[in-house]
């Protein structure tokens, strides 16, 4: 198990202070001056000696990902923007870094906006977040104040950091469609390339990070690459928060070591599964744009990306929906075909067409009011919007549904079975009377 | 996607504040010069608070004239973004998360009061206390299931919480933001499981605990 002292959320549950002086306690803006003096190109080789993967779904490796910015031109200034617009349902971590820990992100973004060469910082959380964006807001005023970030701080190089947000579209945590929503208008993704690293925010060289990418940066900074690189599994290096929710006996966030068995996750933390062990059913692993598990591959699988991705599956952003066999598993993954359909931005028409019309279909089969054939189109179907989008809110709304087909196909068949039964007794009834 | 339209009536015209014009003014410095379309979200969010928590027409008009966008393209946004309500809601309105996550901890009992108490979405109560309306997931996963009343979370919720939480708003009483069932974050209920070397097993005890910073406002400076 994860030591405290290697944990890089030490208030992850905001029982400490979350301002400037209790998070200087913790260690934050510690010789940050130090870091940045140590160089770019220090910085980048050890964000790429940590091996941490991106944290807001991709896993694609942070410090390469910093590495792709142009050198800085005076006449088009370079972005970092922070993706706070949390809202893959399962997800529910950066939330407590924002209000419970904000200036290690607000650090974050100075190292991260230093390595690429960024003047400024825009942090776009999700409109909901409000009490988040206060805190947030009121921790970057705090840093202003102490002169940690601005135009001359003490720390040699001007940066802003802006506070940003949203109002209620999903589909602005795609980066493009959050770029486009930044600039002012409807969140649409681009077609890349090109790539944000070349043209991004406003026509400019732009980087978008998730908001636990940045705030973990600092810790790996100060403790090394290497320190950083020795939990988990080769190539799934790293500390990661999961949100754990649905039926476990105590849902709740917590930073573990990656590559965790499913099983010791949850004994150690979430205190089991409601009804035991035997209860369990199925679990979507990272968020509910993953396919979902059946109990027996799960239980000893260990939590990180290549594990996952074996089981067809993925860690996404690590927010494991547990579902204990009281679960109306069709209807669960009917639920997510909503959302999909609501949240489809309307630009594609394999999505938009296609996420209404898997709902429908989906709804049909929580009744069972549905022919067996249908199951297969169904697939077919799902497979015909992924892939054939710009954005990969197409993938994410197929995969659920394709998940449920591989893994209950038995039980949407025996629900269509139970439904023809009744409905032809129900008929006989009516012809009676 | 889904449909969204302007309310039918409609008031004759939409004036921000001067503490919000100010307050708008400082949101577009923070973005680059010829930019200020970037502020258009903030703009209609305030416009929506000042307005009774929905946004009339004339609101959308007034952010297009002082962002120097034409009239359609703030309406787009206006329509894209679900956060903004196009008809009246309730002075306390509901936004209730139906998301699976939520549903498997029991979103299903909160949908059935809300209907027996409030009736349909989006229907205002005749006294003018409630509305209310299923949304896709608020973030709040790990204190399912919740409601999010104007700009609270209330978290951690079951009929028997819920119902009381309803009761008080309705009677006008104090009520406790946050988890309703003592957690005060997403914490394990009943003890911390990780972080005990520095908050004990209750997290109050131990030596970085700070139980007065951890009960602060989300600004206390403001």
């Amino acid at each position: 198990m994860l030591q405290d002292k290697d944990r890089i959320f030490q208030n992850l549950y905001g029982y400490g202070d979350w301002g400037l002086e209790g998070a200087r306690k913790r260690g934050a803006w510690d010789n940050t001056k130090g870091l940045l003096e140590k160089g770019k190109d220090w910085i980048i080789s050890e964000m790429k000696a940590s091996g941490l993967r991106g944290r807001g779904g991709a896993g694609f490796p942070t410090g390469l990902k910093w590495s792709f910015m142009p050198k800085p031109d005076p006449a088009r200034p370079s972005y970092l923007v922070v993706n706070a617009d949390e809202s893959e349902p399962g997800t529910c971590k950066d939330r407590e870094i924002m209000r419970n820990d904000p200036h290690l992100l607000v650090e974050g973004c100075i190292i991260a906006g230093f390595a690429m060469g960024a003047s400024a910082a825009y942090i776009y959380l999700r409109g909901e977040f409000i009490f988040e964006r206060e805190r947030l807001q009121a921790a970057v005023d705090q840093a202003y104040a102490a002169n940690l970030v601005g135009q001359n701080n003490i720390h040699g190089y001007p940066f802003e950091v802006y506070v940003h947000h949203g109002a209620g579209a999903y589909i602005c945590g795609e980066e493009t469609a959050l770029l486009e929503s930044l600039e002012g208008k409807k969140g649409m993704p681009r077609l890349k390339p090109p790539f944000p690293a070349n043209m991004g925010l406003y026509g400019c060289p732009t980087t978008v990070n998730n908001v636990e990418s940045i705030a973990v940066a600092p810790t790996i900074l100060r403790r090394g690459g290497a320190w950083f690189a020795g939990f988990g599994a080769k190539n799934n290096a790293g500390t990661k928060l999961f949100s754990i929710s649905g039926h476990v006996n105590k849902p709740c966030n917590v930073e573990e070591a990656m590559s965790i068995p499913f099983r010791e996750l949850i004994e150690k933390h979430c205190g089991g599964i409601r009804g035991g062990w035997d209860n369990l059913l199925a679990v979507i692993p990272g968020g509910s744009s993953v396919r979902c598990v059946p109990a027996q591959d799960i239980i000893d699988c260990p939590m990180d990306f290549d594990s996952l991705s074996k089981l067809k599956s993925g860690l996404g952003t690590a927010a494991v929906i547990v579902m204990d066999k009281s679960t109306d598993i069709i209807r669960a993954i009917a639920r997510l075909s909503h959302f999909y359909k609501h949240e489809s931005c309307g630009q594609c028409t394999p999505c938009r067409e296609g996420t209404g019309w898997m709902y429908r279909v989906m709804q049909r089969m929580v009744e069972g009011r549905a022919q067996k054939k249908e199951i297969d189109m169904l697939f077919d179907v799902s497979k015909q919007i992924e892939g054939h989008t710009i954005c990969a809110l197409g993938d994410a709304a197929a995969w659920p549904v394709q998940g449920l087909i591989t893994h209950f196909r038995p039980v949407i068949e025996a629900r269509i079975d139970s439904y023809t039964a009744r409905a032809d007794k129900d008929a006989v009834k009516v012809a009676a009377q | 996607m889904s449909v969204r339209r302007l309310a039918e009536k409609q008031p004759e015209s939409f004036e921000f504040t001067p503490e919000n014009r100010a307050w708008l003014d400082a949101q577009i410095a923070k973005y680059p010069p010829g930019r200020q379309a970037s502020a258009v979200i903030p703009a209609l969010w305030q416009a929506q608070k000042q307005h009774d928590y929905w946004l009339p027409q004339k609101a959308i008009e007034k952010v297009a004239d002082l962002l120097g966008m034409p009239y359609i393209r703030v309406l787009e946004i206006a329509t894209f973004y679900t956060m903004f309500n196009l008809e009246p809601v309730g002075k306390y309105f509901i936004q209730l998360c139906g998301t699976t996550p939520c549903m498997l901890r029991g979103s299903d009992d909160l949908i059935r009061i809300c209907e027996e108490r409030i009736g349909e979405q989006r229907h205002v109560t005749a006294d003018g206390l409630f509305s209310w309306l299923e949304v896709e997931c608020l973030g709040a996963c790990c204190n399912a299931p919740m409601v999010q009343i104007n700009d609270d979370y209330f978290e951690d919720l079951d009929a028997a919480t819920f119902t009381k939480l309803l009761d008080d708003l309705a009677a006008g009483r104090p009520v406790h933001i946050g988890p309703q069932n003592g957690r005060l974050r997403s914490e394990p209920l009943g003890g911390l499981t990780a972080l005990t070397d520095f908050y004990g097993a209750d997290g109050k005890s131990g030596p970085l605990s700070d139980m007065q910073a951890a009960l602060q406002p989300a600004n206390p400076a403001k």
